[in-house]
């Protein structure tokens, strides 16, 4: 999937990848799309919650080998 | 929509207990809302310049689980259960745990006291801190961070009255 920033948030855990994606996001232009990788298990559902509170869109997101991966467009 | 709004009381002044208020607000402010923390009683200690002095008691803590952050993973999975009693006979013993919960904190890729703090005031979280607490401990404006206001219950209610979450921590 195509993006047009890469935020990796590996290694750190509640709340640094939420704070890490917002510091991100402020800084891009409306519609374009944000990339995230973390580690953190609870960066799933904690991601949902930050698209549906922000109104930013989680387009699309993939578990692998322990790393789970978002692409959150920007409102 | 309107801002939510987020009033946190933070009353407690140990390592552990620093978390709370910081990662809510910060999130909190990260989501949009709008977050003032009161810095009240052992709180105090949370918005001191210095926070390397914040420390971690397992002394009448049965809920806090003794494990080694280093070792071969059967190491660190044992629970060390020792009994309050001897606790706290031992000299230095809160000292001990302290830093073994620093390391832990940083093997786990969890932030530090200063950096959420640091992230809270970068998202415009609002700080009060109680004056009368200020005077009571003996305290100096000086002690703590730049950016803080001293008022009292009052200017506390002011913002709390309109908030949508309200937290005793």
């Amino acid at each position: 999937m195509d993006f047009n920033k890469e935020l990796d948030a590996r290694g750190l855990n509640c709340p640094l990848p939420i704070l890490r994606t917002k510091k991100a996001l402020a800084e891009m232009a409306s519609g374009e799309i944000l990339k995230v990788i973390a580690t953190d298990p609870g960066s799933v559902k904690d991601m949902q919650a930050f698209a549906k509170q922000t109104g930013n869109d989680l387009v699309n997101s993939a578990e692998a080998g322990g790393e789970y991966t978002f692409f959150m467009k920007k409102k | 929509m309107e801002t939510k709004k987020l009033a946190i009381i933070a009353t407690k002044g140990t390592l552990d207990w620093a978390y709370p208020p910081f990662i809510l607000a910060s999130t909190a402010a990260a989501l949009g809302y709008e977050v003032e923390i009161f810095f009240t009683f052992y709180g105090l200690q949370l918005v001191r310049k210095d926070v390397s002095g914040l420390k971690v008691s397992p002394l009448g803590n049965p809920g806090m689980p003794m494990k080694m952050p280093f070792g071969p993973k059967w190491f660190k999975g044992i629970n060390w259960n020792i009994p309050n009693a001897v606790q706290s006979l031992i000299p230095g013993y809160e000292n001990v745990a302290t830093s073994l919960m620093k390391m832990t904190i940083a093997n786990n890729g969890v932030a530090t006291i200063p950096e959420l703090r640091s992230l809270c005031q970068e998202a415009d979280v609002k700080f009060l801190a109680c004056q009368m607490t200020v005077e009571l401990f003996g305290f100096d404006h000086a002690d703590f961070i730049d950016g803080i206001d001293y008022v009292g219950a009052a200017s506390f209610f002011e913002f709390a009255g309109e908030s949508d979450i309200c937290l005793f921590i």
